[in-house]
């Protein structure tokens, strides 16, 4: 195959096969080492780079970590601890339990039972909210992310950048070091070389301190830096992230004056109105329980169905599951706001009505006739009116208090973020600022760039310049000092849930490269001399909770994941008589671009996490790759094909990248999503995708219009993952997805089921599973499934999933157990859209199974399709023979085999596999049996419900039910049971044991004639 | 010399150009091996097959060491350019056993002046199939695991599955084409160790001829053996082919779930088995000076079993599109449209035309006769009949029942490298063959003289 633009060769994808990143600067060494004579020896790379923690370690002959283990070591034990540490030089006693208490989880047993995993509850944070979480911990590794089931904002669900955070832990492409000027130093010599400046600034109330963090919930670090400006009350927190909620923030000042969250309470809300807000797609704040929520409603045969109107801008998760979706500009989406507000009466002066405005009247007349039991989200992207609009909607329709409620803001610092960055930015070019730490974030690279941040850094003139992150990025380039930050999973802290919750952040681990956390650092500035994380964390609460009990609360808490009472209650807020003025975006000619954060990367710091990279976007199910997304109308005027490579100019600035056409988006609009094209990621993020920051400004960070687009005549290989994206053939569609309507269904409630051929049409006897104990089967509700890639990356984590690189990919070889299969129905412009989850359909008459020679795939009196590793010689007939193609095969030596970090991050229970073997979804066959043994030494049967897949535990929107056939009791039986149940291509009589609750939508009757729909 | 004429149809080419008697027939053919000096067009064509053998072992020892990753296959593309290839030099080799076998039984006794090459070209043409089940397996070092043999990991080989059932075919085959040709061999070794003046060829084709002295017990013997070992051969004409269609009939598949794969699929080895030999036959009997030995006669035959088989394979053709629309099945008729309108369709048509157009030539009774149109046919037929076998093999896997699984196949230059390695390699074992064993069976010619008829 032609490798365009240079791309990697095949041979050269594996990501953690290249060469190790060269940390020490040994062309540098000669200004370090002493002039010698003679030959020079040395004992290892560190020592001829003249590292001066080499010189440590050999003075203090045992690493840290080894000498300061505390607790009775075997000689055995001691022996591989040596090697160990000694091995991997920087990676001190890999499996060291953190010397603080730390509390398992009630669910499991309190002592250590080798073998057995344990699981801890702690919080995953992104963007300054929580994701509560229990953590699996194999011998003290963590293993696998799972969602808190008894906290609130979690139910049990996560999300996708959650699961995929325990690869950021093993990453090892992280900062493993402290470093100054590049070279390796200890935390001592940041300590003494912080401490002149300090002590100069001492004197000044700190007027030259400025603290860059990105957005912070948590209590004790706020009450940290609160405590630095205290001690240096002319110094300053500026707060900048790239995806922020300042929209958000000014809407609610606009609406009430005052900055407040907004939480939604789906499961009341009948009608529900999206403008252009992503609520159902990871790192929504509150998504993984607003899936859940929406998911509920969802359900025709359990109470009533809600109705989702969509208005959106890009093509979205969220927008596939609606109802009715209408594609607007995101410019044109504050004037449907308005002539909404109009038709309801709002109070806001209606705009001249040019939207479709037979949607605008049906939405209004569905919403009115809900009252206290519709809800209109407006989304992060909309300027400050459209939130004040349905602000002030949500208020006529009676809403508040029902579907909304009003909160104080859970982000401890709530300022606008790109006011804040801009002074700051102001202060560096003014040489106002003597020392600046950047906590976190990575504004060197995703800064606006009309604030030319990277280059105030640079040439700013600042003495010293500080930068804690959890890689050495392209902002740790840039300053002075680069501390490595301690991930989440090895260092405490707190942090708040969309709800404000307080979860207590505990570590799994003690740090793998000594990392630090936020809260030593600021600790430092504040003037403590050794912080402790642990220490901080638990004397903020001992301030809030000062009670005799503190030792239970802490200990209630850990075990939790949350601490009582720290929920943020509701807030009266009343709308000022806000004059929002008249549009403020006239038509806007020409064509529009819009910015997002990436489904799979955010805003850019999961770039070097491969699973994410691999993850295919839940539209375009594209990967390693955020192409400019481009309408089919639009791409047909411009005569531009997907992979096409267009210059996009925007204000002068001009940005190369690949086009790829998505369905749904509207006219004259095109998508980026942000994060791509690292320079300093790491192995696998550097250089992936595009970067569209030099795009963005501070004036137009959503949105910018008057893009010019013009096609290069290059093309550009982008790896997607769906061959087609409808199920529509030539001769016919294909009923992959079944589909009606409420009344449709009301009617014929079994139009989904298939004829299923008599059971004896096979040339095999049949085997008697309804005499075992168990027959395992699966029930995935299309309904509910929002398309939010959890289960993919559940089912990558426990199941110790390769990732095979963008080539691979491109070639079909990607090893998703589990994939989201997307499809488009109908006008590509305006499409409908519906997901549909994959694993392995476990037939009982198993096409795979008779075409195998080597019986390496055969089938358990449980009726679990497995796969004998060892036993597969690889023909690959078994996947040309899977109807459903869900049979992944290593083509190459794709798991990666040598890293050390990754060995730690390995499910135990869970074969790896080695190249030239076929592999699939067992339906976590590991967990049957952990279970099976369980009930087998309590002489019971495993109960419902107690056993579930990776991929059931991780669904926000319980979309998947996996269970017990032979129970007629048990939920999955149920469902089973029920009538939107069909299977995948029945008539091939494979009898799957995986089955689909057909889709029911619920159409508003006013823009959908019954009759519309074959 | 007798003056009787050779009884054949006056309007027929003879099958021996008149005027040789035993001993010329012995001397021309034995002279090719043990007087002819070497010359230099074998050396470059012996050269170049021999690099390419050596670009094949290459290939496949970087794929030993990466994984058939560096090949094009991917799911849902399984099975690439090592299948077609191997389906395709399986049915090469059936014109061999079809040759010596069948029509030794139909006492076709035209067949004596091809079948020696013909079965030689069976066997290098299995070993090069052979080549292809070994490597395409993920783990080619447990290949043998497909055998079964007792072993102390308590594992048998799954009965149920076609690849089982072609390890038997082929293995079968393999042996039996073996054992065939040289026994057919053995008097024309003994020939050759008693002509030979080289001393160590006369020790080699000596211990080779295994004691032959040509008594009439041994004749009687060999006779016997050989019709026993032709009417083994027999039934393995119809059945490696049968279960090699079985590989992709018993699968689910559409485009491979097929009642008609089995006749289609041994039809078509006969075609491509006849233009190979052709293809081979037509030089040889060029440069060898073998024009008397192989008549216009020989060429004429073949060329109409293979517009014979051919107008079989075009039937299947017809009924795989018919069934298509016939059988109502949305994916049967998709996988139809797919082969007419999909991203293969051009190699579609090249395939009809190769396989189903272009053969139609061959009702010209004076191309029928030149040996320069044959030669072209047949290598259009060898092209078309390699691409029947990707159509069948890649285009139906790279569309099947899930719209989100389709796929596209780009085979690599390993994959090319491969590939033409084994006709390499074919070629390399031909032109040694042609060096140093007697290409035409020389007793069996005899037979056809005059002087051999037997007077009453």
């Amino acid at each position: 195959m032609p490798q365009p633009n240079g791309q990697t060769l095949r041979e050269d994808v594996c990501p953690g096969k290249k060469d190790k990143l060269v940390q020490l600067d040994l062309a540098n060494r000669g200004q370090r080492t002493e002039p010698t004579t003679g030959p020079q020896y040395w004992r290892s790379l560190e020592e001829l780079a003249g590292d001066p923690e080499f010189h440590e370690k050999m003075h203090r002959e045992f690493p840290r970590g080894a000498s300061e283990w505390a607790d009775a070591v075997s000689r055995r034990g001691f022996l591989k601890l040596m090697s160990a540490s000694l091995a991997m030089a920087g990676m001190t006693a890999c499996t060291k339990q953190p010397l603080e208490p730390i509390v398992p989880y009630v669910r499991q047993p309190e002592e250590l039972i080798p073998g057995r995993p344990m699981f801890y509850a702690t919080a995953f944070e992104l963007g300054g909210y929580a994701s509560p979480v229990l953590v699996e911990s194999h011998m003290f590794r963590p293993t696998k992310i799972e969602g808190n089931d008894l906290h609130p904002a979690s139910l049990g669900g996560t999300d996708v950048f959650a699961q995929a955070s325990i690869l950021g832990l093993y990453d090892p492409d992280r900062s493993q070091t402290i470093t100054h000027l590049g070279a390796v130093r200890t935390w001592g010599a940041l300590l003494d070389a912080i401490h002149g400046p300090l002590n100069v600034q001492k004197a000044l109330a700190g007027a030259g301190i400025r603290i860059l963090t990105p957005t912070i919930s948590s209590p004790a670090l706020a009450d940290q830096l609160r405590a630095v400006l205290k001690v240096y009350p002319q110094a300053k927190w500026h707060v900048y992230e790239p995806v922020n909620r300042d929209n958000v923030l000014e809407g609610a000042k606009l609406a009430f004056g005052q900055p407040v969250e907004t939480r939604y309470q789906l499961e009341n809300a009948d009608v529900i109105l999206s403008l252009d807000a992503d609520f159902l797609y990871a790192g929504y704040p509150g998504f993984a329980r607003y899936a859940y929520d929406f998911a509920k409603r969802r359900d025709p045969d359990a109470g009533s169905m809600n109705r989702l109107y969509v208005v959106e801008s890009t093509a979205t998760s969220t927008g596939g599951k609606a109802d009715h979706r209408l594609p607007l500009k995101a410019t044109e989406i504050e004037g449907f706001a308005r002539a909404l507000a109009g038709s309801l009466a709002a109070g806001a002066n209606g705009a001249a009505n040019s939207q479709p405005a037979k949607f605008v009247n049906a939405v209004a007349d569905d919403l009115k006739a809900h009252p206290g039991s519709s809800l209109i989200i407006a989304g992060d992207h909309q300027p400050p009116a459209v939130h004040a609009l349905a602000h002030a909607m949500n208020q006529t329709l009676g809403n508040v208090g029902k579907t909304v409620v009003y909160t104080d803001p859970v982000d401890a610092n709530p300022v606008n973020q790109n006011e804040s960055l801009q002074e700051l930015v102001a202060e560096m070019r003014g040489g106002k600022v003597d020392l600046l730490v950047i906590m976190g974030g990575n504004p060197a690279y995703d800064a606006p760039a009309d604030f030319g941040f990277a280059d105030a850094l640079k040439n700013g003139g600042i003495p010293l310049r500080i930068h804690l992150g959890l890689y050495n990025d392209e902002t740790a380039e840039l300053c002075h000092w680069h501390v490595n930050r301690a991930h989440y999973l090895e260092s405490w802290g707190d942090t708040r849930a969309y709800d404000g919750t307080v979860s207590v952040v505990q570590p799994l681990i003690a740090p793998l490269y000594d990392g630090k956390s936020p809260l030593e650092l600021a600790a430092v500035l504040a003037g403590q001399a050794d912080p402790n994380s642990h220490a901080i964390v638990q004397a903020y609460w001992q301030k809030q909770h000062p009670g005799a009990d503190f030792d239970m609360f802490w200990r209630r808490s850990l075990n939790n994941g949350w601490i009582d009472g720290t929920a943020c209650p509701t807030k009266q807020v009343s709308p000022r008589a806000a004059n929002l003025g008249t549009s403020s975006a006239a038509d806007s000619p020409g064509i529009e671009l819009s910015f997002r954060r990436d489904p799979s990367l955010y805003d850019g710091r999961f770039a070097n996490i491969g699973w994410l990279q691999e993850l295919p976007r839940p539209m375009s199910k594209m990967t390693w790759d955020n192409p400019v997304l481009i309408g089919p109308a639009l791409a047909e005027r411009l005569r531009l094909n997907s992979k096409d490579v267009v210059e996009l100019e925007l204000n002068g600035r001009k940005i190369e990248a690949a086009v790829w056409i998505q369905a749904g988006l509207p006219d004259n609009s095109v998508t980026v999503y942000l994060g791509s094209g690292r320079t300093r990621a790491g192995r696998v993020g550097t250089g992936a995708g595009f970067n569209f920051y030099p795009l963005r400004s501070s004036a137009a960070p959503w949105v910018a219009s008057g893009v010019q687009i013009r096609p290069t005549g290059g093309t550009y290989m982008l790896a997607c993952t769906q061959g087609e994206q409808t199920m529509d053939t030539p001769v016919g569609a294909r009923p992959l997805v079944r589909v009606a309507t409420l009344d449709e269904y009301r009617k014929e409630p079994d139009f989904a089921k298939d004829e299923e051929p008599p059971a004896e049409l096979t040339l095999y006897p049949g085997f008697p599973y309804h005499s075992e104990l168990y027959a395992w089967g699966m029930a995935i509700d299309l309904n509910k499934c929002v398309g939010c890639n959890n289960c993919i990356i559940a089912c990558q984590s426990e199941n110790n999933i390769p990732i095979v690189g963008k080539e691979q990919t491109g070639l079909g070889r990607h090893m998703h157990w589990l994939r989201v299969d997307a499809y488009y129905e109908g006008d590509r412009n305006h499409p409908k859209a519906y997901f549909q989850p994959v694993p392995c359909q476990q037939c009982e008459n198993a096409p795979c199974e008779v075409v195998c020679p080597v019986g390496a795939t055969t089938h358990s009196t449980e009726g679990l399709n497995d796969m004998v590793y060892n036993r597969c010689v690889g023909t690959r007939y078994c996947s040309n023979n899977c109807p459903y193609k869900v049979r992944r095969f290593n083509f190459l030596l794709f798991q990666d085999w040598e890293t050390p970090q990754y060995k730690m991050m390995r499910n135990p229970d869970v074969t790896v596999r080695s190249r030239g073997v076929m592999e699939k979804c067992t339906y976590c066959v590991q967990r049957i049996n952990e279970h099976r043994i369980d009930a087998e030494k309590a002489e019971t049967k495993i109960k419902d419900g107690e056993l579930q897949t990776a991929c059931q535990q991780s669904c926000p929107a319980d979309a998947i039910v996996f269970g017990n056939l032979n129970d007629p009791e048990s939920q999955v039986s149920k469902l089973k049971a029920g009538h939107r149940n069909y299977s995948l291509l029945a008539d091939l009589n494979v009898r799957p044991r995986t089955t689909y609750l057909a889709v029911i939508r619920n159409p508003n009757p006013e823009l959908e004639a019954p009759a519309e729909r074959s | 010399m007798s003056d009787e004429p050779v009884a054949i149809r006056s309007d027929r080419a003879p099958v021996i150009e008149p005027g040789h008697t035993f001993a010329t027939v012995t001397d021309k053919i034995s002279s090719i091996v043990l007087t002819r000096p070497t010359s230099t067009g074998w050396l470059v064509g012996f050269g170049i097959s021999f690099l390419l053998t050596m670009m094949m072992l290459y290939a496949i020892g970087y794929l030993f060491v990466r994984g058939i990753g560096i090949w094009g296959v991917t799911i849902p593309i399984g099975w690439g350019f090592a299948i077609v290839n191997f389906v395709w030099w399986i049915g090469i080799g059936h014109a061999g056993t079809l040759i010596s076998a069948i029509l030794l039984l139909l006492r076709q006794s035209w067949r004596n002046s091809i079948n020696r090459f013909a079965e030689a070209m069976t066997l290098f043409a299995v070993s090069c199939a052979g080549v292809f089940p070994l490597i395409h397996v993920g783990r080619p070092w447990l290949a043998y695991w497909l055998f079964p043999y007792p072993n102390t990991m308590n594992y048998w080989p799954q009965f149920r599955s076609p690849l089982v059932w072609d390890v038997f075919a082929v293995s079968t085959y393999a042996t039996i084409s073996l054992v065939f040709w040289f026994i057919g061999l053995i008097p024309d070794l003994a020939t050759l160790r008693d002509r030979s003046e080289n001393h160590w060829a006369r020790i080699i084709y000596g211990m080779l001829a295994m004691g032959w002295r040509g008594s009439a017990r041994h004749w009687h013997r060999y006779e016997t053996a050989y019709l026993l070992l032709a009417g083994l051969a027999t039934p393995l004409v119809l059945s490696v082919h049968t279960v090699v269609s079985f590989d992709f009939a018993i699968g689910i598949v559409p485009g491979w779930h097929t009642t008609i794969f089995p006749p289609y699929f041994v039809a078509g080895a006969i075609y491509s088995g006849f233009a190979m030999v052709l293809m081979l036959a037509i030089p040889i009997r060029k440069f060898y000076g073998l024009e008397d030995f192989i008549t216009e006669r020989h060429l004429q035959n073949s060329a109409k079993v293979m517009l014979a088989t051919g107008l079989i394979v075009g039937y299947g053709y017809i009924m795989e599109a018919f069934m298509g629309w016939y059988s109502g099945n949305r994916y049967e008729a998709f996988t139809l449209w797919n082969r007419l309108h999909g991203p293969y369709a051009f190699w579609y048509y090249m395939l009809l035309t190769c396989n189903l157009v272009i053969p139609q030539l061959l009702w010209i009774r004076k191309l029928r006769t030149s040996p320069v149109a044959l030669f072209l046919l047949s290598a259009v037929i060898l092209v078309g009949m390699w691409l029947e076998r990707f159509i069948i093999v890649v285009v139906s896997l790279s569309r099947d029942f899930q719209n989100s699984s389709w796929g596209m196949y780009y085979p690599t230059r390993w994959d090319w490298m491969t590939f033409i390695g084994t006709i390499g390699m074919f070629l390399a074992a031909m032109f040694l063959f042609c060096r140093i064993l007697p290409m035409i069976s020389i007793f069996e010619m005899r037979t056809l003289l005059p002087e051999a008829e037997v007077k009453e």
